[in-house]
Parts: C-alpha cells; sequence; structure tokens
C-alpha cells in the first residue's frame, strides 16, 4: 500500500481513540447543528460530517464538530483531518478549506485525491443545511 | 514491524516454501551441487541436471496421475494458461473460433482470451450461479458449432469453490472441443486424477503448493492427443511446446512440493478443516457477515466473507497484524469493487466490504484464535466509525436512501 505514514497514523488512531477524534453523532434536528452526508455504499466510500456552530459578531463559529466515515483508510483519515481543521473556524474560513489541505496534510496518494474531494464536499454540504435553519 | 509478527491468512496468494523443498533447491544451484543445464547431453553435468528435472517431473505427474510425458514446463500457471488457451486457439483455428470461459476466472486465463478477441476469435463469458459455480448446463448451452475450446478453472482463487469437472468434461467431449482446467489452487488441496478426468489441459503452479515462485506446468493429453502452437521459441525443449534453459533448481522445488502434497494432503485436509469449522463458527456470530460461496461446494482452505457496513479496505487496515486480502476496490488501483464477487451478483456494498481469509500447512492454533479475536474488535470498532452502521441500528434500510453519489 502506498500510504504515506500519516494516513497509517491518523487512521489508527481514529481507530483506536474514536471519542478523542470526534467520532459520534449530534441530533441533526437541533437548530446549532449542520449536517452533511456525501457519498454512496456502492461506490465504496460515505462521509457524514456534523457541525455545531453558535453566532459571534456578525458571523457564526464551528465550536463543536462530529463525524462517520464508511470507507477505505484514507477516507476515514480524510474525514478526521478536516474535523482537526474546522474547530474554531468561522463558517467563511471553514468554506475556504480546500480538499489540496487536506492532500498535502496527508500526502494522499494521487488514487486516494477523491476521499479529500469528497471531505470538502461534507463540510459545504454541513455548511449549507446549518445556513438554511438561521 | 518485521513480517514475523504478521499472521500469515493469504495462502491463496502465495505459500511460503517449504523448508525441505528450499533445502532440496539448494543441491541445484552451487559448484558443489548439479548446477548442469538439464540440454547439455555430453558430460555428466547435464544428465545429472536432466535426470533430476525428470524425477521432479514424474512428482508432478504423480500427483494427478497423468503420463511424466504429459507435463510441459512453465515460468508458472500465468504462462501454461497463455500456452494452453492461445496454444489450442491459434493451432486449431481452422476447425472453428469460439472460445467458453466464465466471468470469475483468473486474470490469466481473461487476459489471454481478451488477447484472442482481438485477433478475430468470438469469446462467451459465462455468469457464475450466485454460490460462484459454474453449472454444466451453462456450459452445455453455450456450446456452438464452432466452439473449439472451453477454459473454466477447478477451484476458485477468491471464493475457493469448485467446480465439476466431470461433467462440464463430458460435455466438451461430447461437444468435440478441448477443455482447458486452471488448477492453481488445486494441489494439494483436492485429489485430482487426470487418468478418469474428461481434461485436455491443465496448468499448475508451484507456489500455491510450498513450491518456489517462477514455475509452473501445463498438462497436455496425449491420448487423444492435444496440439498446441508454441508461444516461446528457441531450441525446441519441452518436445518444442516450450523453448528455454530449464530451471533445474525452480524445477527440482516443484517436484518435491508436488512430491510432499501428494504425502500429506491428507494431514494438511483436516488440520485445515478444522480450522475452516472453528473459524466460521466464530466469524458467523458477527452480526451481519456473509460468506461468500457456496458452503457446501467449497475448499476450506478459502474463506471469503462480506461484513457488512464495513468498507474492505479500512477492514484491511485495521487488521494491520494479519496479512489477508480484500475484494474491496479500494486495494487494487482499478477503484472497482473485485469482478468476482459482482459477478456473483452480490450487492456493491457487499462487494466492498468481503475478505478473504486462507489457510494453509503452517497455520498454527493461536494463528485463527488470535485473528477472530481482532477481527471482532476491529469490525466493530470500524461499525462505530460507519454511517451506514449508524443507519442500520437507526432502522433505516439503506436501499430507499438517496445518495450524494460523486
Amino acid at each position: 500500500m502506498a500510504y504515506s505514514k500519516k494516513v497509517v497514523d491518523k487512521f489508527e488512531n481514529t481507530l483506536e481513540n474514536p471519542q478523542a477524534f470526534n467520532v459520534g453523532r449530534f441530533d441533526p434536528k437541533e437548530e446549532n447543528v449542520g449536517t452533511g452526508m456525501v457519498g454512496a455504499p456502492a461506490c465504496g466510500d460515505v462521509m457524514k460530517l456534523q457541525i455545531k456552530c453558535e453566532p459571534k459578531g456578525n458571523t457564526h463559529i464551528i465550536k463543536d464538530v462530529k463525524f462517520k466515515t464508511y470507507g477505505c483508510g484514507s477516507a476515514i483519515a480524510s474525514s478526521s483531518e478536516l474535523v482537526e481543521m474546522l474547530i474554531g473556524k468561522t463558517l467563511e474560513e471553514a468554506k475556504d478549506i480546500k480538499n489540496k489541505e487536506i492532500v498535502d496534510a496527508l500526502e494522499l496518494p494521487p488514487i486516494k485525491i477523491h476521499c479529500s474531494v469528497l471531505a470538502e464536499d461534507s463540510i459545504k454540504q454541513a455548511i449549507e443545511d446549518y445556513e438554511s435553519k438561521q | 514491524m518485521s513480517t514475523q509478527s504478521t499472521i500469515y491468512l493469504d495462502y491463496a496468494s502465495t505459500t511460503p516454501v517449504d523448508p525441505r523443498v528450499a533445502s532440496k533447491m539448494m543441491q541445484y544451484l552451487t559448484p558443489d551441487g548439479e548446477f548442469g543445464n538439464p540440454a547439455s547431453r555430453s558430460h555428466r553435468y547435464g544428465w545429472k541436471a536432466d535426470d533430476a528435472v525428470e524425477e521432479a517431473r514424474s512428482h508432478v505427474a504423480n500427483l494427478v496421475n497423468c503420463d511424466p510425458r504429459e507435463i510441459v514446463w512453465t515460468s508458472g500457471a500465468t504462462e501454461a494458461d497463455n500456452l494452453a488457451i492461445k496454444g489450442v486457439a491459434r493451432f486449431y483455428k481452422s476447425k472453428g473460433n469460439h472460445i467458453i470461459t466464465s466471468k470469475i476466472e483468473h486474470k490469466a486465463v481473461l487476459d489471454p482470451c481478451r488477447q484472442l478477441e482481438r485477433e478475430g476469435f468470438e469469446v462467451t463469458y459465462l455468469d457464475p450461479n450466485e454460490g460462484g459455480v459454474i453449472t454444466p448446463e451453462a456450459i452445455k448451452n453455450a456450446m456452438q458449432e464452432n466452439t473449439i475450446l472451453v477454459s473454466i478453472m477447478h477451484i476458485n482463487n477468491e471464493l475457493g469453490t469448485l467446480n465439476n469437472l466431470e461433467e462440464i468434461g463430458n460435455i466438451t467431449r461430447e461437444a468435440g472441443a478441448f477443455f482447458h482446467v486452471d488448477a492453481a489452487q488445486s494441489t494439494g488441496k483436492v485429489d485430482i486424477d487426470l487418468s478418469k478426468l474428461p481434461v485436455d489441459l491443465m496448468s499448475f503452479s508451484a507456489h500455491k503448493t510450498y513450491g518456489p515462485k517462477g514455475i509452473g506446468a501445463l498438462y497436455v493429453r496425449r491420448k487423444p492427443r492435444v496440439r498446441i502452437e508454441a508461444l516461446i521459441h528457441g531450441g525446441g525443449h519441452e518436445r518444442g511446446m516450450r523453448s528455454g534453459t530449464l530451471p533445474t533448481h525452480q524445477i527440482v522445488g516443484m517436484g518435491e512440493a508436488f512430491k510432499i502434497a501428494k504425502e500429506e494432503m491428507e494431514s494438511d485436509h483436516i488440520k485445515i478443516k478444522a480450522y475452516h469449522e472453528e473459524f466460521l463458527k466464530e466469524a458467523m456470530k458477527i452480526e451481519h457477515a456473509y460468506i461468500n460461496g457456496d458452503l457446501n461446494n467449497k475448499v476450506p482452505n478459502i474463506l471469503n466473507i462480506s461484513f457488512n457496513f464495513v468498507e474492505g479496505e479500512s477492514l484491511i487496515m485495521g487488521l494491520k497484524d494479519i496479512a489477508v486480502s480484500s475484494g474491496s476496490a479500494c486495494t487494487s488501483a482499478s477503484l472497482e469493487p473485485s469482478y468476482v464477487l459482482r459477478a456473483l451478483g452480490r450487492k456493491d456494498e457487499l462487494a466492498h466490504s468481503s475478505i478473504r481469509f486462507s489457510f494453509g500447512r503452517f497455520t498454527s492454533d493461536d494463528d485463527i484464535k488470535n485473528t477472530l479475536s481482532i477481527l471482532n474488535k476491529v469490525v466493530d470498532r470500524l461499525r462505530e466509525l460507519s454511517p451506514l452502521w449508524e443507519m442500520h441500528l437507526d432502522g433505516i434500510d439503506l436501499d430507499t436512501v438517496k445518495w450524494n453519489t460523486h
């Protein structure tokens, strides 16, 4: 497997200690929660990302994040990496996160770049869901 | 981490060389050994090497009950498959241009068939039944006037399922077509008696049966005679069917491995069958685990299981101290799940979730126990991470969900 040590470590740490790595769920009906779910089981990966936000000045800030991912090791590592990037960011900053940042952080091999694209899509969708509730 | 601390359960991929085989091979390499060219007719170095090659040929023939003159050495089962399929097709092309094979063959059969299609042959790729077996009826229905060759594997490498060679062979005989069998997974696992089986060509590999990589053989029937066009020319070795200096040490290794296989098939089988039963019983206690392949028609050394709601590659990564292989797309460069599992009609997500465990001569009780305990833990943890498992627990039918495919 052409995985970097970073992918392997991220995957293994998330698996060993899911709570510490924000694995879990929020109630999607809560008003301060936005949920994004992308991918399909038939394609081999599904990511579900939830953000919990609060208003701050004229924007909203991401206070907490939960995720669950079905997929290959790099899909799980990509979600986990993204989650770390999100906490404390404003929605505007979060919207600006590009999949390339995940690729670079984890040194993803070219064949696994779609995992980072999926992660980027999941945060976009979660923000959209959150904003639609405000 | 050293590979020694990793439990090896991937015997269907390759086996270690039995130490008895390795020590015999060592006698055919160095200046103090029999290093001669078996084709050298003018001195004892050559004669001794030739004796060793012929003794090995008898061991191979003896395991499958054929005449040693029906065994042609090749570089492995892939070359044997190529030689059989292209060799028969090209030699008999004036008699017909139709070939029958199946969708669950190894690539060493499928790719030569694709090549023959480019050369103008017509190939029928049969579907297996849902148990992963090619039925004799399917062969019968696919037969045409111009069918010259049927190529069907004996044991499927991903599932361990067995095809009925006798019934299929009787159909091909009656139709006047040749019958080639890829038996790379069979030697030392099940009895093969070519004096009785209606099979014309059969491919063998050494490295799936505790011999070295890089050597295999093709059985080419003498009565009734099968002719093949050679793929490799250059000296007319192996009665013109496969030129090239014979690798004495590799051949001796295959011979010794097959001799041991004959002697120890029964004891290996008893041990492996017990492991299979234990593994099956325990693994089936995991919720939503499904066996791929017909349990009543398979060999015990291969066990292919899908763990629903868990993706196969992540499972393999989680099972980092266990060497197994997966039907998952993500373990290959293709991003397609196993074509074998898809051909069974399994849903894609189950194909993505499959793991092949294969046991062998050096598997221990501890290997099985430790694997089962790690497997339970890792499946649990990955399900805790899986949004599909969460939806399943919430009572959502995943088939009714509209997915955002990308």
